[in-house]
């Protein structure tokens, strides 16, 4: 039971960076725009909220610092991808690059020693149910913000006008300009938000997953996200469910290490990747089923006519 | 009064040279005030940066040895990009190809053997087009977004690479290091004169640059190529398939990374250990755009993209700065060259409003 216990909230809590990044690139790539730079912005997002704490400042501030870094680093992108019309594919890999530069020469004040991590929260009563209370009560608040934007976007997007109005601009952004919706204005918002989705889920890995600062420490979770949006066909749910199965990979690697398995190392950290390409044979060979909530205008330019 | 973005009725040709050089003269400024932020001298910084790595022999050499991988891999990655085939796992086909060489070097039955070299060459470049065959077969046959995959495969090859130098491969004579062995002396590319490292590694790079522009701009597959990215419709239309570019792009990216990590092994380095790369693979992707994926553009995209590497290297060395400022300049580049090549195909005007 204590190994259910320890496996599930481990993959609850190795889900967690997943799902912020993934659904904030879900907003973005449903307005039209790819941006592929999330390993870039969830590295910045992971230095400055690791610098903030270090610096002494509280950790919701710390935290909050990762996520505008995230948006700062997802305004160069909009700049280039929106304002002067940069292929999307260039611009999101020139980010991802020049965030692990700069993550890079944050962090090389930051020396090796750990910091105290974000607290999780005993929900008073609740946490202690048996069973049920270890299981979903006595996370970090993190966690549950996860879960709380998951709910809010999957509204947003489906539930509200200015949802539809989104998704109608990843459609076709010539008629939501002809409508008369500022296609530019919110294309950028789009990637703001992405942004500070993407920083929020750096911040996550330093300030709480491992609470230590190492170059590159995302370790491609950026990308994993990317894929993750393909995986989920663009819907929100599947993103969690998504997110879920790959928190629940590494969590299974790292509880075979700690087993001792017969297997190297390497192999079992090979998983999440293999796993990733196989999920993205197994859901790209069903083409209708990729069209149908794919984003029409991805990835593609838009100047309105004047 | 406002400005407005006005599409220009041709490409502006002045402009397309002028932004890769417009964009180069925009990172120094940048660079010059971040490091005047840091406290450094920005123009002596500037200085280690860019002159000090060319004024020695020593120095021009090291230029070349870094430029020849760049050039050989943006090359390869060119040919996919012209047809929209994303090949982003360049750095994990040049591991493979580093390791498939090595492990010929290190194994084959008869160390002295004339035939290593060329044998260790084929492994090289084998294993980088087995490692990007298999992007290719899953986006082709599987409609499987190739960016993702070969990104993927480069995490998988560091991590096997990793395995081989801990375990298997470790040099038992190696201090316990995370390395192999030293290849033994016929599987090594001898530099030109002892006292540098350049080899003759280039020719092959002075070859792949020609063997892209043969293709690319006097080939008909070529040609078809290039339609295939800039209008795929019109060139289904034609009869040309889209798996022909996604094999062909992506096989040339595997075989030409392949081949710089068998140079790379066999040449500067001797040996295998967890760095076998300096992000070449990587850098090569900015490299291709710096070129406008044209093979010429490509050789002076690589020798600038060099000097960073070798600039990073030289501030680090002298000035304690950390060699992350070379990838931090990289991506600048890259921003300021994509953002300059806007001023190619539009231009702003400023309109004043009608009262």
């Amino acid at each position: 039971m204590d190994l259910f216990i320890a496996i599930f909230t481990g993959t609850v809590i190795a889900a967690t960076p997943l799902i912020f990044a993934a659904l904030g690139e879900l907003v973005v790539e449903k307005s039209g725009v790819l941006n592929l730079g999330i390993e870039g912005m969830m590295l910045m997002g992971a230095a400055l909220a690791f610098w903030a704490v270090t610096a002494g400042y509280s950790m919701p501030v710390a935290i909050m610092a990762g996520a505008l870094a995230g948006a700062a680093a997802s305004l160069l992108f909009g700049v280039l991808a929106l304002t002067f019309l940069t292929n999307q594919y260039a611009a999101g890999l020139a980010l991802a690059i020049f965030g692990s530069g700069v993550s890079a020469f944050l962090g090389r004040g930051f020396g090796s020693d750990p910091i105290e991590a974000l607290h999780r929260v005993d929900i008073p009563l609740l946490s202690d149910l048996p069973v049920v209370g270890p299981l979903l009560f006595r996370f970090d608040p993190m966690v549950y913000l996860a879960l709380l934007m998951f709910v809010a976007i999957s509204w947003f997007l489906y539930r509200t006008k200015a949802g539809l109005v989104l998704r109608t601009i990843g459609e076709s952004p010539q008629t939501s300009h002809a409508i008369g919706y500022p296609v530019i204005r919110i294309r950028y918002m789009a990637v703001l938000f992405g942004g500070l989705m993407a920083g929020l889920a750096g911040a996550y890995l330093s300030v709480a997953y491992t609470p230590l600062w190492v170059e590159n420490m995302t370790a491609g979770k950026g990308w994993i996200a990317l894929a993750l949006v393909v995986f989920a066909t663009w819907r929100p749910l599947r993103i969690l469910l998504g997110a879920w199965l790959f928190g629940g990979m590494t969590i299974l690697q790292l509880q075979g290490q700690a087993l001792g398995l017969e297997v190297p190392s390497e192999l079992l950290s090979a998983l999440p990747y293999l796993a990733t390409i196989i999920v993205l044979v197994l859901i790209s060979r069903n083409r209708q089923m990729l069209a149908l909530h794919f984003p029409a205008s991805l990835a593609k330019p838009f100047r309105p006519a004047s | 009064m406002h400005f407005r973005i006005e599409q220009r009725p041709e490409p502006s040709a002045p402009m397309r040279i002028a932004a890769p050089v417009l964009a180069t003269a925009l990172t120094v400024i940048v660079g010059s005030i971040f490091f005047a932020s840091l406290g450094h001298d920005p123009l002596a910084t500037l200085y280690a940066f860019f002159v000090e790595p060319l004024s020695s022999m020593n120095g021009l050499s090291e230029w070349l040895l870094k430029a020849s991988p760049l050039i050989l891999i943006a090359c390869g990655l060119a040919v996919g990009f012209r047809a929209n085939v994303w090949n982003i796992g360049a750095e994990g086909q040049f591991t493979m190809g580093a390791i498939a060489a090595s492990g010929v070097g290190l194994f084959w039955p008869n160390p002295e053997s004339v035939l290593l070299l060329p044998l260790m060459f084929v492994a090289g470049m084998g294993a980088g087009m087995a490692w990007a065959a298999i992007p290719a077969f899953l986006r082709a046959r599987m409609n499987t977004n190739e960016i993702l995959v070969t990104l993927m495969m480069t995490y998988i090859a560091t991590l096997f690479l990793s395995y081989l130098v801990h375990g298997p491969w470790r040099d038992p004579a190696g201090f316990n290091y995370p390395q192999t062995a030293m290849l033994p002396t016929a599987a090594l590319l001898q530099s030109f004169d002892p006292a540098y490292r350049l080899n003759s590694s280039i020719f092959i790079t002075v070859i792949a640059v020609i063997a892209m522009w043969l293709f690319t701009d006097r080939s008909f597959l070529g040609y078809k190529m290039s339609v295939s990215g800039a209008a795929p419709l019109a060139a289904r239309y034609a009869g040309f398939r889209e798996s022909a570019a996604v094999w062909i792009g992506l096989l040339a990216g595997g075989a030409a990374a392949g081949i710089a990590g068998m140079a790379e092994a066999a040449g500067p380095l001797g040996q295998l250990s967890p760095q076998i790369s300096p992000g070449y693979g990587f850098a090569a992707i900015i490299v291709a755009f710096i070129g406008r994926l044209n093979a010429f553009g490509i050789v002076l995209g690589g020798l600038l993209m060099s000097l960073l590497f070798l600039g990073g290297e030289g501030v680090q060395m002298t000035l304690g700065l950390p060699s992350a400022l070379t990838r931090i300049f990289q991506g600048i580049l890259l921003f300021f060259l994509l953002a300059a090549d806007f001023f190619i195909f539009y231009r702003i005007r400023l309109v004043r409003e009608k009262a």
